[in-house]
């Protein structure tokens, strides 16, 4: 497995006219449709325009072998894998785009990346300012997808991204991060941490080679990658016109599925959620609704090893929390159980059955 | 001729002994005092010179020099005064040298000639025991607050005039009536007050019965401030020797007159008090909140508002009980041995978590939270998440009050004390890692869980010793010496939040 001379040209242009996108009108995933000699009209129209004189064209046809070659050392300087689109292990939902990523470059594994990206993907994205539910819902999906044997893929930036990719890792890490610049650097640089982690078990992937820098038309490219690589797209929080409903239109252009978690009324967040379920999409509310959309309902549970083999006692507890009854005072005076409450929320806590979220609430971590 | 009498300054809260020598030569009349002292001692002249006179004796009108020894101390405040008339009265041949020998006088003049209350007469009495000087003269009002030091004889007099008589043996001043406790008639609010908050109450009771520390988060308006406010009525009564502490630290810093405190100290400062304010410092250094808070309380309310550095600068003084402060050659030592309660909100608009109301990002969030110091949430012992209580609640009789979790609190804290005869140690919180080693006995389902949520990974080494001795104040309450796995189980539940959230972190 690897990249041909040709998809590698391909990369090698996209990356090459970048800074000359970033000063465009049209969509995304329209201009990336375009073959190699439509996108290299659509430059010289925007080069003209600025008067900017460039050898882009000779280049184009001078890039080689060497220049290929050249491009495969500097990946694997990277510790990346390439895998191109005439390969045959190439994810096929990704063929659902006008214009696949040439190359996809992969950091933590080839192997690994085309074993993720069969085993039912699911997309689980929204805004970079979640509120505390949103932080919680996601992680709490992201894990029990990921417990479910089902794949998270998301796009690794602050808020919802990395909650999401956090519940994954909680439940063992098979999760794939795409990343708008390279994919051997994190995206932002403080999730550095969570970067590290994803690569244990899962993988991150990206469009652009190295030493390419983030745009804003790439956030919008990679969207359009984790819309199209997913079955199902979950939207948790995000505004109107946000980066999260950019990747829900993106699916829906690809014909690939949308589920949406409703949230608060009074927050701005559940704006866009709400905007989608009003349209129609699938309402999820916890991990179960999201393998009820991926295999039809009923037909598979989630499972979680963490909860079998508690007590009757735990169970109560566990069973107070999801009503509602969550915080250390109410769980005291409702007496849901006989033995001794802090005793029992010590023990789940310590065997990471339920964890504490802001302002003291007990979240079951399942 | 030459005349010398002992007095005592203030080092920090340490009484220390200085001799006021005054020579009186043939000359131009002429008052100098040397011996480093500041404005208030150069003062002092005019006021030992009107004194002397109005009191119907005469100034000499001669070389008159004062020195105040050791020389090499910086001497600070108006307490010399007394001394040095009477040194000076003495030096003119007004009355036998000798009986001054065996006397210490402190005390500020007023022109007048009435003796006037300084700052830290405790201390000086305890000086005057130490050196064994066996009277020493003080104001009349501050006669009962030197009385508490046994062993020496105190004379109270109003003015210079009956200082002259006490010190000559002509009339010497009854001995001041055994001093009372002071201010235990002062009704504090009760916890009979708070309606619900159970989990609270349970935290309170054992940070109160172990003199640990504790945090209190909720929204605005759930009671944090009012549960700290009711948490000295719980508390043990001082025993004799903590409230002559607190009563010395508290007459340094001029903040009481009078007699023993009984009460145990309830400072809340502002958040807006410097790390000076609150650990001590300044020229001359004075005691902070954390010293006058000593045997007491110091209740933190709004800690995300304080000043960074001053939060901070409480790390020491919470770990060691004391407080060292440099100034210049010297090092004073404060006492900070309290108990630090903190409430605070869970997010910047107070409703994170708990009411669909809060629309705080997570950055907002964590943004706040990193307000919070971590080094010093690690040394917070018992998190409190205060709640909004129920309308039931609210209706409903109060679930206990003051009294009987007072006898609770008292009987815990006299295991303890049983427990740990012997030992610089007195209540629970403050065990360190050998006497955690050698006095508290852990069951094996103790060691296997504590070994348990060390490996969770939320705890620190330090927090581990944390959770060892709530443990053993649980135990403690429950009228057991032996710590079981249930009492840590506990302890880490009221303790900050343990391992899966450290993933929540961004």
């Amino acid at each position: 497995m690897a990249a041909c001379d040709v998809c590698l040209r391909r990369t090698w242009l996209v990356e090459r006219v970048s800074g000359y996108l970033e000063y465009q009108r049209h969509r995304v995933d329209d201009i990336l449709s375009l073959e190699d000699q439509l996108l290299i009209e659509f430059w010289r129209e925007i080069a003209e325009r600025r008067g900017v004189d460039d050898e882009l064209e000779s280049e184009y046809h001078d890039f080689g072998v060497a220049e290929a070659d050249l491009a495969r050392e500097r990946a694997q300087a990277a510790g990346l894998e390439l895998i191109c689109a005439c390969d045959a292990a190439y994810p096929e939902r990704l063929r659902r785009l006008f214009g696949p990523p040439a190359v996809l470059h992969v950091a933590g594994g080839l192997r690994r990346f085309i074993e993720l990206a069969q085993a039912d993907p699911v997309a689980i994205v929204g805004t970079r300012h979640p509120t505390v539910y949103g932080t919680e819902v996601a992680q709490t999906l992201g894990r029990g997808v990921s417990v479910s044997g089902l794949c998270v893929v998301s796009g690794m930036a602050v808020g919802i991204d990395a909650a999401a990719h956090r519940g994954a890792l909680a439940a063992g890490g098979r999760t794939i991060a795409v990343l708008p610049g390279c994919a051997a650097t994190p995206y932002p640089k403080t999730n550095q941490q969570l970067y590290d982690q994803i690569l244990r078990n899962g993988v991150a992937v990206s469009e652009l080679g190295t030493g390419t820098s983030v745009r804003k038309w790439t956030l919008i490219a990679r969207n359009r990658i984790i819309a199209a690589l997913c079955e199902l797209t979950i939207v948790v929080q995000g505004k109107p016109r946000s980066g999260a409903l950019s990747t829900a239109k993106l699916a829906r252009r690809v014909g690939s599925r949308l589920g949406a978690v409703p949230g608060s009324v009074l927050v701005p967040q559940s704006e866009g959620p709400h905007g989608l379920l009003r349209d129609g999409v699938v309402l999820i509310r916890n991990p179960q609704d999201v393998l009820d959309a991926v295999f039809g309902a009923g037909s598979r549970e989630v499972l979680d090893p963490v909860l079998n083999g508690l007590s009757e006692d735990q169970r109560a507890v566990i069973e107070a929390i999801q009503s509602g009854v969550d915080t250390l005072s109410a769980l005291v005076s409702k007496r849901v159980h006989t033995g001794d409450t802090l005793m029992l929320l010590a023990e789940l806590e310590l065997a990471g059955c339920v964890r504490r979220a802001t302002g003291g609430r007990y979240v079951v971590t399942a | 001729m030459l005349a010398r009498v002992t007095t005592f300054a203030i080092d920090g809260v340490e009484p220390r002994r200085i001799f006021v020598e005054v020579d009186i030569r043939p000359g131009l009349p002429a008052f100098t005092i040397v011996g480093l002292g500041d404005t208030a001692v150069r003062e002092s002249r005019e006021r030992v010179r009107a004194a002397i006179q109005n009191s119907g004796y005469e100034f000499p009108q001669r070389r008159i020099t004062a020195n105040l020894a050791p020389a090499s101390l910086r001497k600070v405040g108006p307490g010399f005064d007394a001394a040095l008339a009477l040194a000076v009265l003495a030096a003119s041949g007004q009355f036998d040298v000798s009986r001054l020998a065996d006397v210490a006088v402190y005390g500020e003049l007023s022109l007048g000639g009435t003796l006037r209350w300084a700052a830290g007469t405790l201390a000086v009495a305890e000086g005057a025991r130490r050196h064994r000087v066996p009277a020493l003269v003080v104001p009349l009002s501050q006669a009962r607050e030197a009385s508490l030091i046994e062993g020496i004889r105190v004379l109270g007099v109003s003015g210079l005039r009956a200082a002259v008589d006490a010190v000559t043996g002509r009339e010497i001043p009854p001995m001041p009536l055994a001093a009372l406790p002071d201010g235990s008639g002062a009704a504090e609010p009760d916890l009979a007050d708070v309606r619900g908050q159970s989990v609270a109450l349970t935290a309170m009771e054992i940070a109160a019965a172990g003199g640990h520390n504790l945090l209190l988060e909720g929204p605005p308006g759930t009671g944090k401030t009012m549960l700290a406010r009711r948490l000295p009525s719980i508390l043990p009564p001082m025993a004799r020797e903590e409230a002559l502490e607190v009563t010395r630290v508290h007459s340094v810093a001029g903040l009481h007159r009078g007699g023993l405190i009984a009460t145990r100290p309830f400072r809340a400062p502002h958040h807006t008090v410097s790390a000076a304010g609150l650990v001590g410092g300044g020229n001359p250094p004075r005691p902070g909140e954390a010293s006058l808070a000593h045997r007491g309380i110091l209740f933190l309310d709004e800690l995300a508002e304080f000043q960074r550095t001053a939060v901070e600068a409480l790390r020491q003084p919470l770990e060691d009980g004391r407080v060292t402060i440099v100034r210049g050659q010297r090092a004073l030592v404060f006492p900070t041995r309290f108990m630090l309660i903190a409430a605070t909100n869970p997010c910047p608009c107070g409703y994170a978590g708990v009411d669909q109301r809060c629309s705080c990002s997570e950055i907002d969030i964590k943004r706040y939270e990193r307000r919070l110091s971590g080094p010093l949430l690690d040394r917070m012992d018992l998190l409190v998440n205060v709640v909004r209580p129920s309308e039931q609640e609210m209706r409903s009789a109060p679930i206990t009050d003051s009294a009987t979790l007072r006898a609770r609190v008292i009987e815990a804290r006299a295991r303890q004390q049983h427990r740990l005869a012997g030992t610089a140690a007195s209540c629970n919180g403050e065990l360190d890692a050998g006497l955690i080693h050698a006095r508290v006995r852990l069951d094996d389902d103790a060691v296997a869980k504590l070994g348990d949520a060390y490996l969770a990974g939320g705890l620190s080494a330090r927090g581990r010793h944390r959770v060892v001795r709530v443990a053993q104040t649980i135990a403690d309450l429950q009228g057991r010496d032996l710590v079981t796995g249930p009492d840590v189980l506990a302890a880490v539940t009221l303790r900050q939040q343990v391992g899966a959230t450290q993933s929540m972190a961004a």
